[in-house]
């Protein structure tokens, strides 16, 4: 624990900024084994400002969106570390507080809105229902809510699309109305968790904007989870890269996409399409798969797939790499030295992307 | 025999049921109290009782073939009818051997014959009345007599008035032209209290006819053809207050029935009360528990009920082993090798291990007696004999039917076939202890198993299947009509009767049989006649043609609120209802 | 794709009336297919195994009846005629009704006329009709039991799965799914009726009309037995669907909304898991009002499964062919409904 936080900028005790989240580790017991989906996680979020959270599936990215809002199965989860929300520890308060906080304080876009929305239930019921729990509002005016709502996400007609199911709308619609849902209560914090994958590219960009433009509007602070760093891009502000349920690189968009130095990022960043260049040189996919986390590997936890783990004298084996500032706001967790990262990127890395 | 009535078995559920509860009895005087004790009921009337008054509860699993005198056949019925109607002779009404006995009911006595045994004339008694008052006639006898030869609107009764009454072309009283539809010649009521039957061929037993429903006066007024069911016009001591077919029959008081004319029937109940449809378990337990007298069908309790009965001495007490006019058997065809060679039949009637087959039927108490012979001990005439003894405890005599076998020229054994019916599951356990034991004398035995719907039209009673088949042995059973020889033998024995399919008659093919069935039929005295029965059932199983293994008894409960109960032998085994009181 | 269970439903056609004659167009095929099956399931097939319409007529007649009288039997049951009038015979009996000849007089069956018992000589639809109620009956207050339990059941074991609740629910589910109903129902009576004496009417059927308290005491009984049995299998079911449901997404969504536990069970779990147990309870009421046979042979209820039992037993054709006609029209009946409540219940078959 200990460790962790000496990475951070401060060791201050309490909330300072708006979302903080220090040391939180999600681990499930199972019959296999301890499987350490969040293992050690920092980081902070100011309203207004977006945080990208970028990794491969199984990196524990969407088990740390859950965290956050308390969704994680209580029955056979162990959560431990902190989660401060506009000053209240989301780890240490009673399901039920949580449950008042949901929706109202923060709120979350899933990924299959078609899946993720009530078949039985209206479009429009759905929105009611949200805004209905934490407001003492009367039915007509909520669905008020509800049509301007839909209307503020882009939807035409709401008026008459309020009241259509989900299977009624196309893919980017839906995904509209289920930002409409998440955003009824005006939330300070929204978490979209891979919201475009399910989306054709056309719509992608579209949703991608509604968002930004609607963060702007309500000032929210936004965590965007994705395996796409293409995605975060130009929405974020900051990125956290995980691997194995931890953090190996944070940094601001600035700096992870032109001075990453964690071997993984480098990875997601070949893998990344970039429409200006040949497709056969352009992607340069992570050999192997992302590790077990019940049997997460000794010493660093993405040696296996490291193509310079044997710079580092076999540390890369034994000891963990701890997450250290190497510049302002840039932190990376890696055994090798600055100036072979430095190099190594210069080098090898960057004139392939 | 008899149609059998098929029920849903639920005998292995309810056994279940049964130990589960470890007995349930002792409801209301369903056990506690009177003076029975087991097969009491078979020797007196157990609980006697003279009182009036009261419901006697009866119920049945099925339903009636018809309640219509003119188109039943079930025993029970036969049993059931003289409640509400009455017949020119009947059964006497009590227990043991005497109940054997034909006595005059709606006759001042026998029916007296010509000499040539074709005609028979019955005189009425005086004073006999139908339920509305109006007096019973002679010709009102002679019309139900005329609707039973229509079997096609009274299908399910016996045919032989149709068999026996010189018809003269006669069908129904509903073709009938003359005025009264009194034309059967066959039939003669020379005055309102005389009735006169002219046969075509002589028949020294005519009283058994005289016995059946059919001789029940119907009054051709009040006549609806096959909707007379809905409203049977009594004579008996009760009559109808309503029949629901599938639900329930209602007896009440027949105010114009004369006790001085009827020394056969009792009136003690105010009621009688039928539940039609009650599961047959179901049926057992309220027998035991009391809320029952009696069970109509009279077959004997279910499986479960017989365990219970069993093991339980105060349930014990209620109970008889009645013994039936029914005999299991095994028919050895003469017509499949080698069962053409009498050593060979021989052989299997050594061999037979009769004890595993009574075991098969539920043991002595619940299945029946060991049989030696065809004409079982509660037929009138029916001399004990044992020409084939099966060895001390009945398991069969090996060493005999070795030497049959090479009497036979096969003193290795040989194939066959058993033929049984597959829905009798009692018949087929009874075909694999046959099996067994014909193993031990080297005959390999093949079981077939046939719906029974179409044992007798299509494959054991078809003699062209048999043949072709190769049927050796056939598992069959047989119930009398009525406990005589007759009733019993002329469908089983006679060789002429042998049709192309539809045989009862599995294989008997002996002149001298046939001969001395001619004799009996035209034998008027008793003692004759049953002599020349016996001659028969020593013939036949000198033949070796019947296998006899199984007398059959049913065990029956009667719950001691019944008053008056006893097994009437007349009729079949059954308790005596008309006799029955609940005071 | 979430839809996978609506795969199978029709499109909803352009009005509720055109759905309607379709279906019930279909419904009377159905039917007549049914008809024509059973028909030859009893008259043909026999036939078809070497039976001449002789041996079929000598069911009906009493033993050593003479060819005569089975002719007789024969030509009055119509045996003898070729299979395709006999069945036309027996659909013009349910059109426009029939004559019968019983002795004295001629006697007029109106429609819909079922023919006339074989064994009994009555007519069949007025026994039918007399039957229905109390398969209804029956039907209807175990259904009411079995559902309230059975779903309860279900739904409370599925969230506390693997607890002591769960595992003792599902055990008395997997016994009440197992025990067949001659045993629980013998059962029941042993000791409810003949030990405890609480139910002295069960096993005697009185109609409602007659004596409704005598009429409850013999119907409690099968309701409950039957109840248990069906109860059994829906809490299997609500169970199996809860757990399913629960695990969707749009459950996860609507606890990020931040609805209470209680209002995502009942309005967005059970909601959804009771759609296809819908299903399966309009089709087995359809089948049981068509006659729960065990239920009403060993309660001696005297419904339609059990008039079916007797009539089959008997080889009672015209009854046998009655009362499987009335069970397929209880059937298509209840699929008819089920399909129209499906439509009502689940936009995505209403408008797809």
């Amino acid at each position: 624990m200990t460790q962790d936080l000496t990475a951070e900028p401060t060791d201050v005790r309490g909330p300072r900024a708006f979302l903080e989240v220090r040391d939180l580790r999600i681990h499930f017991p199972t019959d296999d084994g301890l499987v350490k989906s969040v293992d050690g996680l920092s980081f902070s979020l100011e309203r207004g400002r977006t945080l990208g959270i970028v990794g491969e599936s199984g990196s524990g990215k969407s088990v740390t969106s859950l965290g956050l809002l308390g969704l994680h199965n209580r029955r056979n989860a162990k959560v431990s570390g902190e989660i401060w929300l506009d000053g209240q520890d989301v780890v240490g308060s009673t399901p039920e507080q949580v449950r008042r906080m949901r929706g109202r304080k923060m709120a979350m876009i899933f990924q299959d809105p078609l899946s993720s929305m009530h078949p039985l239930y209206s479009v429009g019921a759905q929105i009611i229902e949200a805004y209905r729990i934490h407001n003492d509002v009367s039915k007509e005016v909520a669905r008020k809510h509800a049509i301007d709502m839909l209307g503020r996400v882009g939807i035409p007609q709401p008026d008459r699309r309020v009241d259509d199911y989900p299977h009624q709308f196309s893919g980017g619609m839906r995904q509209r109305a289920m930002i409409a849902m998440a955003l009824a209560c005006d939330p300070e914090l929204l978490i979209a968790d891979e919201p475009t994958t399910a989306l054709d590219v056309t719509v992608q960009a579209q949703i991608l904007d509604l968002i930004r433009d609607l963060q702007e509007e309500f000032d929210s602070a936004v965590i965007m989870i994705t395996h796409d760093l293409g995605v975060v891009a130009e929405l974020s502000d900051d990125i956290l890269v995980m691997y194995g349920g931890r953090c190996v690189e944070y940094g601001s968009a600035e700096d992870i996409f032109h001075r990453p130095e964690h071997p993984y990022t480098w990875g997601l960043l070949g893998s990344m399409p970039r429409l200006d260049r040949d497709r056969s040189e352009r992607l340069l996919p992570i050999k192997g798969s992302p590790p077990s986390l019940i049997n997460v590997p000794a010493g660093c936890a993405f040696s296996p797939r490291c193509a310079y783990a044997e710079l580092n004298d076999g540390r890369s084996e034994t000891e963990r790499p701890e997450l250290r500032e190497i510049a302002p706001g840039h932190r990376v967790a890696c055994h090798l030295a600055k100036e072979d990262r430095r190099r190594i990127w210069n080098d090898e890395i960057r004139p392939r992307l | 025999m008899r149609r059998s009535i098929p029920l849903v078995a639920t005998g292995l559920a309810a056994t279940l049921t049964l130990a589960a509860c470890g007995g349930g009895s002792g409801g209301s005087g369903g056990s506690s109290s009177g003076d029975g004790s087991f097969n009491a009921g078979l020797t007196r009337a157990v609980n006697p009782s003279t009182k009036t008054g009261g419901t006697l509860h009866l119920a049945n699993a099925g339903d009636w073939d018809n309640v219509d005198p003119a188109d039943t056949y079930y025993a029970f019925s036969w049993n059931f009818a003289r409640f509400y109607g009455r017949t020119l002779m009947m059964f006497k009404s009590v227990p043991g051997k005497d109940g054997l006995q034909l006595t005059p009911d709606l006759a001042q006595g026998p029916g007296q014959h010509s000499a040539d045994l074709k005609t028979w004339t019955y005189k009425l008694k005086p004073g006999i009345k139908y339920e509305d008052g109006t007096p019973v006639k002679a010709q009102d006898i002679k019309y139900d007599v005329e609707r039973t030869l229509d079997k096609k609107t009274f299908p399910n009764g016996p045919t032989y008035f149709n068999d026996y009454l010189d018809l003269q072309g006669y069908t129904s009283p509903y073709n009938d032209k003359t005025p009264g539809k009194l034309g059967l010649k066959a039939v003669e009521t020379p005055d309102d209290s005389t009735i006169i039957f002219h046969l075509k061929k002589p028949f020294g037993a005519f009283d058994y006819f005289a016995m059946q429903p059919s001789t029940m006066p119907v009054p051709p007024a009040k006549d609806t053809g096959a909707n007379y069911k809905q409203h049977v016009v009594a004579t008996g001591p009760y009559k109808f207050e309503n029949y629901t077919p599938g639900k329930s029959i209602t007896l009440v008081r027949n105010t114009n029935w004369d006790p001085s004319t009827d020394p056969n029937r009792k009136q003690l109940p105010d009621r009688v009360e039928v539940q039609l449809g009650i599961n047959a378990d179901d049926v057992d337990n309220r027998l035991i528990n009391g809320s029952l007298q009696s069970d109509v069908q009279s077959t004997g309790v279910q499986a479960a009920a017989a365990a219970k009965i069993q093991s339980q001495p105060q349930l014990k007490k209620n109970a008889d082993a009645a013994p039936t006019a029914r005999l299991w058997y095994v028919a050895v065809s003469g017509d499949v090798k080698p069962f053409d060679n009498v050593h060979c039949r021989k052989a299997i009637e050594y061999a037979a291990d009769k004890q595993a087959m009574q075991t098969a039927f539920g043991g002595p108490l619940s299945g029946g007696d060991i049989a030696t012979h065809l004409i079982m001990p509660v037929l009138a005439g029916s001399k004990d004999m044992n020409p084939y003894p099966s060895g001390a405890d009945n398991h069969g005599d090996i060493a005999k039917a070795k030497q049959e076998l090479a009497a036979c020229g096969q003193p290795n054994g040989f194939k066959t076939v058993i033929s049984a019916r597959t829905e009798r599951t009692k018949e087929v356990n009874a075909a694999l202890a046959l099996q067994q034991s014909l193993a031990k004398v080297g005959i390999q035995a093949e079981i077939k198993k046939f719906p029974q719907g179409d044992y007798f039209k299509l494959y054991a009673g078809k003699p062209e299947y048999v043949k072709k088949n190769g049927l050796g042995l056939m598992m069959m059973a047989w119930a009398a009509d009525w406990p005589e020889g007759f009733g019993y033998l002329s469908q089983i024995v006679d060789s002429r009767v042998i049709r192309e399919a539809g045989n009862t008659n599995l294989g008997v093919k002996d002149p001298e049989v046939d001969k001395t069935l001619d004799k009996a039929v035209v034998t008027a005295d008793t003692t004759a006649r049953n002599d020349l029965w016996a001659q028969i059932d020593a013939k036949v199983m000198d033949d070796a043609y019947i296998v006899p293994f199984l007398n059959v008894k049913g065990l029956m409960y009667r719950p001691a609120n019944v008053k008056n109960a006893f097994i009437n032998q007349g009729l079949n085994g059954e308790y005596d209802f008309v006799q029955m009181g609940v005071k | 794709m979430v839809g996978g269970r609506d795969a199978r439903r029709p499109p909803w056609p352009g009005t509720v009336v055109t759905f309607l004659i379709r279906r019930l167009i279909a419904a009377i095929a159905l039917l007549v297919i049914v008809s024509m099956v059973t028909f030859a399931i009893f008259f043909l097939v026999p036939r078809l195994t070497g039976a001449s319409t002789a041996d079929l007529a000598s069911r009906y007649v009493g033993k050593s009846a003479g060819p005569q009288a089975i002719h007789e039997v024969e030509v009055r049951l119509g045996l003898n005629k070729p299979l395709a009038i006999q069945y036309w015979n027996f659909v013009k009996g349910i059109v426009v009704g029939a004559h019968y000849d019983f002795g004295p007089s001629k006697v007029y069956c109106g429609p819909p006329c079922f023919g006339y018992s074989f064994i009994n000589q009555t007519p069949v639809w007025p026994d039918l009709l007399d039957r229905a109620p109390v398969t209804l009956w029956l039907a209807a207050g175990a259904a009411i039991i079995w559902l309230l339990f059975g779903v309860t059941t279900g739904v409370v074991s599925a969230l506390k799965r693997g607890s002591a609740v769960d595992r003792l629910s599902m055990g008395l589910a997997l016994a009440g799914v197992s025990l067949p109903i001659f045993f629980t129902g013998l059962l029941s009576l042993a000791i409810f009726r003949d030990k405890l004496g609480w139910f002295p009417n069960a096993g005697t059927y009185v109609g409602f009309t007659q004596n409704p308290i005598q009429w409850a005491s013999a119907l409690v009984l099968p309701w409950v037995t039957l109840a248990f049995l069906q109860a059994a299998l829906y809490a299997r079911l609500t169970r199996a669907g809860m757990l399913e449901t629960m695990g969707e997404d749009y459950i996860r969504t609507a606890r990020a909304k931040g609805l209470p536990e209680r209002t995502v069970i009942v309005r967005h779990a059970l909601r959804a898991t009771l759609t296809p147990v819908l299903t399966v309870f309009g089709l087995d009421l359809g089948i049981l009002l068509g006659g729960a046979v065990l239920t009403e042979s060993t309660f001696s209820l005297p419904g339609l499964g059990k008039f079916a039992i007797e009539s089959i037993n008997n080889n009672d054709l015209p009854r046998v062919l009655g009362v499987v006609m009335l069970g397929a029209f209880f059937i298509v009946l209840a699929n008819l409904i089920v399909d129209i409540l499906y439509a009502v219940i689940d936009p995505r078959v209403r408008l797809s």
